[in-house]
């Protein structure tokens, strides 16, 4: 089969079945080289597999996986590793390690120069904890650990499974400042998150899992225009003009609320521009024009509850 | 290749970090020096009318002893290699790093066995040299000590991968140490035992002298103790060896081959199964 270089990571038909449960079901997917691939979904949706799939920790029961070109459960994928990272949901380390021996070993073991090393726990914000044994650490060091060895050696394929979870804003500016800083440099990203909210600004396109089933997928706009969720709409108008304002759009576009100084629209996706186009013609009476979007959360919720895969 | 090779050192390295830093290789070193001294001490005074070095003695009291403990070491340092490292997660991040899963098992090896060789060396060799300077350096058996130091590696190495195999075959930590205390028993202890019991209710209608020697040869263990009880001269006749029978003589080669059967198949066999385990 022809191997589309475009594609750092490809799903064919992929089923992944574990005795009768069917944990992923019929999945076609492409990840893109150099975005941030994002994977939504509920608990048990099938994320973490999927990724592993991808990893070739795990093999499909039906259908095709590649990545970078090559079935990764294939023996010579070994080699490519090299070009990987990943950090797993709630990784675990070997306990009695400190942290600068940790990350010398994966170091090694990923040919990346020990200068790094350093580089990276400051990154992480760990070097004062270096030479302290990983049964001490905090889970939230414990994940930064976590991020540290997965972006050794500024890998092509970066794939974090939930990597943000119980770290607090702060270090989660740091994590996503990281990978970012990775992402400059082409590094394909592949994010499983429940964070609904700080991932919808970093993802290129967001895969939509369902009991093991590609619902959706695409980027925000996409999906919120495959959903139809209405763009709210907030006019400042000059006092007094509320109600004339109202009267002009009301036959463009559906009205929501009226009072003295503003007005609210709402309107479907598709239609958003030609209602921007009726509301520049309105001139000097419009002060200000806010638009709310749907939020991912929305979008979500409208996948998980409304339509049944 | 040398990449290949290197991978699997890096391996070996941190099993054998973790071995000093758990002080296995301490405790192991401190159990086998003990032992070997005493044993020697004890086996010194009454040689009898045979001549024999006390480092000849030394050997068939070794070689008693080290058969049950070193499985039982070899088997403590490996039966978590593989179950432990899933149980722990810890295997789910090595797998996504450039390393071949055969790479895994051979750095484990490699650095499990680094440990044994340790801990004979210093235990087992450091007795030799005291012994030598009680003895007012006579040297007597000491190729016969040395093999027996060599044996006792490759025993361990029979054993570790006896260990690797449970633990590629059970799904749990606490199975894997049942498992392996199983193991040690059926090879070590029963084996033995089971093999007399037959030999006493069949009174020589079946088994016969040959089939016997064979049934001995195949256990691991049991060619260990073939090896150096009747590899070298006077521990033959020291411990009665040669006396039972002809079936006996079993050389030197057939037990060390044996033994590298022992260690190579159950080897084979873990990195199949390795293979094919999914996360």
């Amino acid at each position: 089969m022809p191997v589309n270089t475009d594609h750092a990571i490809e799903l064919r038909a992929v089923d992944k079945r574990y005795g009768k449960t069917v944990v992923v079901d019929g999945i076609d997917l492409q990840v893109h080289n150099g975005e941030c691939f994002v994977l939504i979904g509920h608990n048990g949706a099938g994320k973490t597999t999927i990724m592993k799939l991808m990893l070739g920790l795990t093999r499909p029961s039906i259908g095709q996986v590649m990545v970078l070109g090559e079935d990764p459960m294939n023996r010579s994928f070994v080699a490519r590793r090299q070009a990987m990272g990943y950090l797993p949901e709630s990784a675990s380390f070997y306990p009695h390690m400190t942290g600068l021996e940790l990350l010398g070993y994966y170091a090694r073991l990923k040919g990346v120069s020990s200068t790094e090393i350093g580089r990276r726990l400051e990154q992480v914000g760990l070097l004062d904890a270096a030479t302290r044994r990983l049964n001490t650490y905090s889970k939230g060091m414990r994940q930064r650990l976590g991020l540290a060895q997965a972006v050794l050696g500024a890998p092509r394929l970066l794939f974090l499974d939930e990597p943000t979870t119980g770290l607090d804003p702060l270090v989660r500016r740091d994590f996503y400042q990281i990978i970012s800083d990775l992402r400059s440099g082409g590094t394909t990203v592949v994010i499983s998150s429940h964070a609904l909210n700080e991932i919808e600004v970093r993802a290129d396109r967001i895969a939509v899992i369902k009991h093991g089933r590609l619902v959706a997928c695409g980027s925000l706009s996409d999906l919120s225009r495959r959903v139809g969720l209405p763009v709210r709409t907030r006019l400042a108008v000059a006092s007094g003009s509320a109600a004339r304002v109202a009267g002009q759009l009301a036959a463009h576009t559906r009205i929501d609320r009226v009072n003295d100084h503003s007005v609210d629209l709402i309107c479907p996706e598709d239609e958003k521009m030609a209602m921007l186009r009726h509301i520049a013609d309105l001139g000097d009476t419009v002060l200000d024009v806010s638009m709310t979007t749907p939020r991912l959360d929305e979008i979500y919720l409208h996948f998980m509850n409304g339509e049944r895969a | 290749m040398i990449r290949m090779l290197k991978t699997i050192l890096i391996l070996a390295a941190k099993e054998i970090r973790d071995g000093l830093r758990n002080r296995w290789v301490a405790a192991t070193i401190l159990l086998l020096g003990t032992l070997a001294l005493a044993l020697s001490y004890l086996g010194s005074a009454p040689i009898g009318e045979i001549r024999a070095g006390v480092l000849e003695v030394s050997v068939v009291s070794l070689t008693s002893l080290s058969m049950y403990l070193l499985p039982l070491i070899a088997l403590m340092l490996s039966f978590d290699a593989l179950v432990g490292e899933f149980e722990h997660g810890t295997m789910l991040l090595l797998l996504t790093y450039p390393v071949a899963r055969w790479q895994i098992l051979s750095g484990k090896f490699l650095g499990h066995a680094a440990i044994l060789l340790l801990a004979i060396l210093v235990g087992y060799g450091g007795a030799l040299g005291v012994l030598i300077l009680v003895g007012d350096g006579d040297t007597t058996g000491w190729q016969a000590y040395s093999a027996m130091m060599a044996s006792s590696l490759l025993l361990g190495c029979v054993f570790l991968n006896i260990g690797y195999l449970i633990s590629s075959l059970v799904r749990e930590r606490a199975v894997a140490v049942g498992a392996a205390v199983g193991a040690w028993l059926l090879l070590v202890v029963l084996y033995d035992l089971g093999l007399l019991s037959a030999l006493l209710i069949d009174e020589g209608k079946h088994i016969s002298e040959g089939l016997f020697s064979a049934l001995m040869l195949v256990n691991p263990a049991d060619a260990y103790r073939l090896f150096n009880f009747t590899g070298f001269g006077e521990i033959g006749r020291l411990v009665g060896a040669t006396d039972i029978g002809a079936g006996f003589e079993s050389g030197l080669v057939a037990p060390i081959l044996v033994m590298v059967l022992w260690v190579i198949v159950p080897f084979l066999l873990t990195t199949a199964l390795f293979h094919r385990r999914e996360l």
